[in-house]
């Protein structure tokens, strides 16, 4: 059997990500892909970070399939009736080149991996990597699921995604723990170009975020999300899998609930189901990263929990630790050197130069102070809500008495005490 | 053969262009093979003898087999079910079914009687001989109707079919050829009613060929084993399994329900794909239609694949653990339920009723 | 070496088109293609015949440019090489100005190498016509042999084959001779499993592309729309029955309560049911 210089397994965003940029630089790449078709078993929001593609693509913006440019991002707060929220839209970001786009999973993927090809990989589809090769403690190839199907090669990307087996196989990566994931499920919703246009106030080619918060997650700790695309829009909402667990609430109950909520339904009105997909996000954090790399082989992408869960950003730190793993190997081969752990920890480097490293520590306790503190998701929601509703209601009662009532209504709830607890808590989960 | 387009402009009446009005009448070709006459031809019949009937046209049947007795008495049937007139081959090389032949007795006749519609039941023999004929005609051919409707203006005959995987339908003519051919699967159409005192013409024609002629030889024919013949499409009581069942040990239930019943067993094209029971018992769309007078029907979503395949049942039992299963949208009644109790209930609900009756009967 | 040519279609796999679990609606979009599941079968009995005899295989198809992955798998299957015809001109097609097309580009592929066979699916599971197969095989005056369940052997001397065929109630055995075309019976066989060096050379193969004028189609009036004497007048939704299921249920909603309250609602508003009943269970 031929060897390669790199098999990288999985072709999800952070595969393509180093698969592209290996073949593109001359090395031999065999890519893996258990799915039908690249994308297949890959879900997302979506929404693609330009800096992140850019720096593997520069000319993506001529050919990659595209939806809107986001020029606008709502945050609410929604209790079950009513919800507050902040907007905040620019010119800036109608400026091009554009910032961030959505973008519908299955195209792209279709698009990234045709790149992938077009660069020279093999990309092979329809095939699991059931095991990782040995030499010792070293990885040397990947064994598959089909006749013949040893392959060899020098290193060994693993981009298998949240539920990377190999990695746990060859003891990498500890079990998943439920407290670690988030279960996401999401509906695209078809709705003529003109009718997003309008309701979300946007022109042609832009777009609208909208990211929520509270009650619509049932006291789970979680978050629900509504994007434009050209002629649809994609919501879903995620949750804790812990949590799902606890509360037996099924996540598609939850999901049909969230778009019966009064400030959702009429946005997403006449809108005809596309597409339903659910999937496992990584939430742990930094707490939760596994060994990124050893003998002869490396991790990217969500398989390496690399998920910033706080910004919801999981596919340009997929994309950014493939390209990063792939200009490793790259910079390895050049210089003559083996792929061994201590050339290849240059990756560790790398990262911790980059913004994925920054941001996971800086958010690293976050998950746990979120586990302990259901609160913000249930208690805060609500108080926020009846806040904003007393407040805004014209009743004939002075706004000064209306402030008692808030601070009231607060300290009942949490005390003078949980409040100060809560907002340190944050503060330093922020810093 | 085909004509350019003539579009009808504005309030002009239609006409028809005369090479293409030359066509008349609406033939069924009667098939048999051993001896046996498949009733799709008799459904095939009914059907268009309310085509027939709509245009003011004659319907005629086309018989082509060894000569003898039996041959002609398919004519004779034919007339009982229906026809006008029948056409017919007789030659010795027309004993046991092959393409050439039959293609070309059919294409012969088409030429000189010039029908405007041939319908041929979509079985295996019809669905062979159709796609020659077509081709040697170069005409128009739609498959698998569902529904055969004229529009009278302009002569034209509506075959609607399935499309997008049985999820939509669609209309289809062949405006500028003929004849419009179409075949249609069995029990698709109802039987019709058969009239004994009925009676027609039978117009002879020569097949012209000789042995030498024909290059495919039938060295033996083998007959199936298993004398339980599966006789799905015209079974009246069908007891029927799907993946909802979970194990292909539970299919055994419904075995079990059949047996009291006397009825035959259905499955759904994923039951039959996992190999838990013989592909000639999938119903539905890329399987068989049945029309029972009852099917019960266990542990089935009902999707549309199969529902097109039983949905014409004269009371539908539908036994499904999940309350908004599609089946329960069409069915005569639904227990929700899990069909692994349901089905055992069942079962021995109709064996005590059907002892008592027996106990009843006999007193 | 015997040729053998094998013609494929890619298809949406309406096998995969899911139900929402709470809604209960139909969800057609981002279906996957794949290969005909009954072209599977042709082509699995072309590669035993190769197996067995040496020889090659070329796969074909009529299709917009995407087919092009359908013929790579046929390819990773163990086909020698694939040819995509492909051309604007062949949209809306229907089965009459297809097997034109298709009939075309075999007679094109015989320039180069002989055609002893042509295998075909029965059918589409798109479009279940069946008329392809015997479309290309009077056009190229090719023995056709339909719903073949195995090909008994192959005598390329003699040029003969011999088949059993699928007929009601039993099995024909047949003799011709090549060059022939057969559409082979789903169930007849099971595809193999790829293996990893065909897999990877699917992937580096090169898909040779067609557009009319390669096929050797000189009259473009007997493809696409307009050699096609059929058209689709309308395309619509099934009427829903409005009637939906009387739901039984019993105070104690156990199974022998509910199968004693079905069985007596039936019975009494469907006599003629119950006399099918009985009269079947009396044998």
């Amino acid at each position: 059997m031929e060897k390669f210089d790199a098999i990288v397994v999985g072709a999800g965003p952070s595969g393509n990500a180093a698969a592209y940029t290996l073949a593109k630089a001359g090395l031999s790449v065999i890519q893996i892909e258990r799915g039908e078709y690249p994308g297949s078993k890959n879900v997302q929001g979506a929404i693609l970070y330009s800096d992140a593609l850019e720096k593997i693509i520069p000319e993506f913006r001529d050919e990659a399939p595209l939806e809107r440019h986001i020029i606008e991002q709502r945050m609410w707060v929604l209790d079950d009736d009513s919800y507050i929220g902040t907007q905040y839209r620019s010119d800036a970001f109608n400026k091009a080149p554009y910032n961030r786009y959505t973008i519908l999973r299955a195209q792209f993927d279709k698009w990234f991996s045709g790149k992938v090809s077009q660069a020279g990989a093999l990309v092979i589809c329809e095939t699991t990597a059931t095991d990782l090769i040995m030499d010792g403690s070293r990885v040397v190839g990947v064994r598959t699921d089909r006749e013949n199907g040893d392959l060899f090669a020098d290193v060994v990307i693993l981009a298998d995604g949240v539920n990377s087996l190999l990695a746990k196989k060859a003891g990498f990566h500890p079990e998943l723990k439920p407290a670690d994931v988030a279960l996401a499920v999401k509906e695209i919703l078809f709705l003529p170009q003109e009718t997003v246009e309008s309701r979300f106030n946007v022109k042609e080619g832009e777009g609208v975020v909208i990211e929520m918060l509270g009650k619509i997650t049932k006291g789970m700790m979680g978050t629900g999300f509504l994007y434009t695309n050209n002629e649809s829009v994609t919501i879903g909402v995620g949750c804790m899998l812990s949590d799902f667990k606890k509360e037996r609430i099924s996540p598609y109950l939850l999901l049909e609930q969230m778009k019966a909520h009064p400030a959702i339904k009429p946005l997403i009105e006449g809108g005809e189901m596309k597409e339903y997909t659910a999937h496992l996000i990584p939430e742990g954090g930094l707490k939760a990263m596994p060994q990124i790399c050893g003998d002869g082989w490396m991790i990217v992408g969500d398989a390496g929990m690399f998920v910033n869960a706080v910004h919801r950003e999981g596919s340009n730190l997929a994309m950014t630790t493939g390209r990063l793993a792939a200009e490793t190997v790259i910079g390895l081969k050049q210089a003559g050197k083996e792929m061994k752990a201590p050339n290849l920890a240059a990756y560790r480097g790398k990262l911790d130069d980059s913004f994925v490293m920054k941001d996971l520590a800086k958010y690293k306790d976050m998950p746990g102070i979120f586990h302990a503190n259901p609160q913000f998701f249930t208690t805060y929601p609500e108080l926020v809500n009846q806040a904003a509703h007393t407040m805004l209601t014209v009743d004939g009662v002075d706004k000064k008495t209306k402030e008692r009532e808030i601070v009231r209504s607060f300290t009942r709830s949490r005390s003078l005490f949980g409040l100060a607890g809560d907002a340190f808590k944050m503060w330093r989960a922020m810093r | 053969m085909s004509v350019e387009a003539k579009k009808p402009a504005g309030k002009k009446k239609f006409e028809l262009d005369p090479r293409l009005a030359e066509y008349r009448g609406i033939w069924v070709f009667i098939e048999h093979e051993r001896g046996a006459a498949h009733s799709v031809s008799w459904e095939l019949l009914g059907e268009g003898r309310k085509l027939a009937d709509k245009l003011g046209v004659p319907l005629a049947g086309v018989v082509m087999g060894a000569p003898g007795e039996a041959t002609r008495g398919f004519c004779l049937e034919a007339f009982q079910y229906g026809a006008d007139l029948c056409y017919l081959i007789e030659d010795p090389l027309l004993n046991d079914y092959r393409n050439q032949p039959f293609t070309k007795g059919m294409t012969d006749l088409v030429n000189a009687y010039k029908p405007e519609i041939l319908l041929l039941g979509a079985t295996t023999l019809g669905r062979d001989l159709a796609g020659s004929v077509a081709t040697t005609l170069q005409t128009g051919l739609t498959a698998d109707c569902t529904e055969l409707n004229i529009d009278p203006e302009i002569r034209s005959l509506l075959a609607t079919r399935p499309t997008f995987g049985g999820s939509l339908l669609c209309t289809i003519q062949t405006l500028n050829y003929r004849p419009q051919m179409a075949t249609v699967r069995p029990r698709v159409m109802a039987m019709p009613q058969r009239d004994a005192a009925r009676s027609g013409n039978i117009i002879e024609h020569p097949l012209s060929m000789i042995e030498t002629d024909i290059v495919t030889k039938v060295l033996e024919y083998i007959p199936d084993q298993n004398t339980s013949k599966v006789n799905l499409a015209y079974a009246d009581i069908i007891v029927s399994g799907g993946k909802g069942l979970k194990k292909p040990e539970n299919f055994r239930l419904i075995w079990d329900l059949a047996k009291v019943l006397g009825a035959e067993v259905g499955a759904t094209r994923p039951v039959v794909q996992s190999g838990w029971v013989e592909a000639e018992r999938q119903v539905g769309q890329t399987g068989k239609t049945v029309r029972p007078k009852l099917y019960i029907a266990a542990g089935i979503s009902g999707a549309i694949q199969h529902r097109v395949g039983m949905d014409a049942s004269d009371v539908i039992i539908a036994i499904n653990s999940d309350p908004n299963a599609p089946i329960f949208d069409f069915a005569t009644y639904g227990i929700v339920g899990n069909a692994m109790t349901i089905l055992p209930a069942l079962t021995e609900a109709f064996r005590l009723e059907l002892a008592g009756r027996r106990e009843t009967a006999a007193a | 070496m015997i040729h053998i040519v094998v013609c494929i279609k890619q298809v949406p796999d309406s096998a995969q088109i899911r139900v929402h679990p709470v809604t209960n609606t139909i969800m057609r979009q981002g279906v996957p293609a794949i290969i005909n599941p009954y072209d599977l079968y042709a082509l699995e009995e072309a590669l035993r015949i190769k197996d067995k005899l040496g020889g090659f295989i070329t796969v074909i198809t009529m299709g917009p440019p995407q087919a092009e992955n359908a013929l790579r798998k046929a390819i990773s299957f163990g086909a020698d090489e694939a040819i995509l015809v492909t051309d604007r001109a062949f949209a809306g097609a229907d089965t009459l100005a297809t097997s034109f097309a298709l009939a075309s580009a075999i007679r094109q592929i015989e320039k180069s190498m002989p055609v002893d066979m042509v295998f075909c699916g029965k059918q589409t599971i798109d479009g279940d016509t069946a008329q392809v197969g015997p479309g290309i095989a009077k056009r190229l005056d090719l023995e056709l042999l339909t719903y073949i369940s195995s090909v008994v052997s192959v005598n390329t001397d003699k040029r003969e084959i011999v088949v059993q065929r699928r007929s009601e109630g039993g099995v024909q055995v047949l003799k011709t001779r090549l060059p022939c075309l057969i559409t082979m019976l789903e169930g007849s066989n099971e595809m193999r499993f790829a293996t990893m060096p065909n897999m990877i050379r699917a992937a580096r193969a090169t898909v040779k592309k067609w557009d009319r004028v390669a096929a050797g189609i000189e009259d473009p009036g007997k493809i696409g729309l307009k050699g096609s004497p059929t058209v689709v007048s309308k395309v619509f939704a099934p009427t829903p029955k409005t009637a939906k299921a009387e739901i039984v249920q019993t105070e104690s909603n156990e199974p022998q309560d509910l199968a004693a309250a079905l069985l007596m609602r039936v019975f009494t508003r469907f006599p003629h049911v119950a006399d099918e009943v009985r009269k079947n269970a009396a044998v």
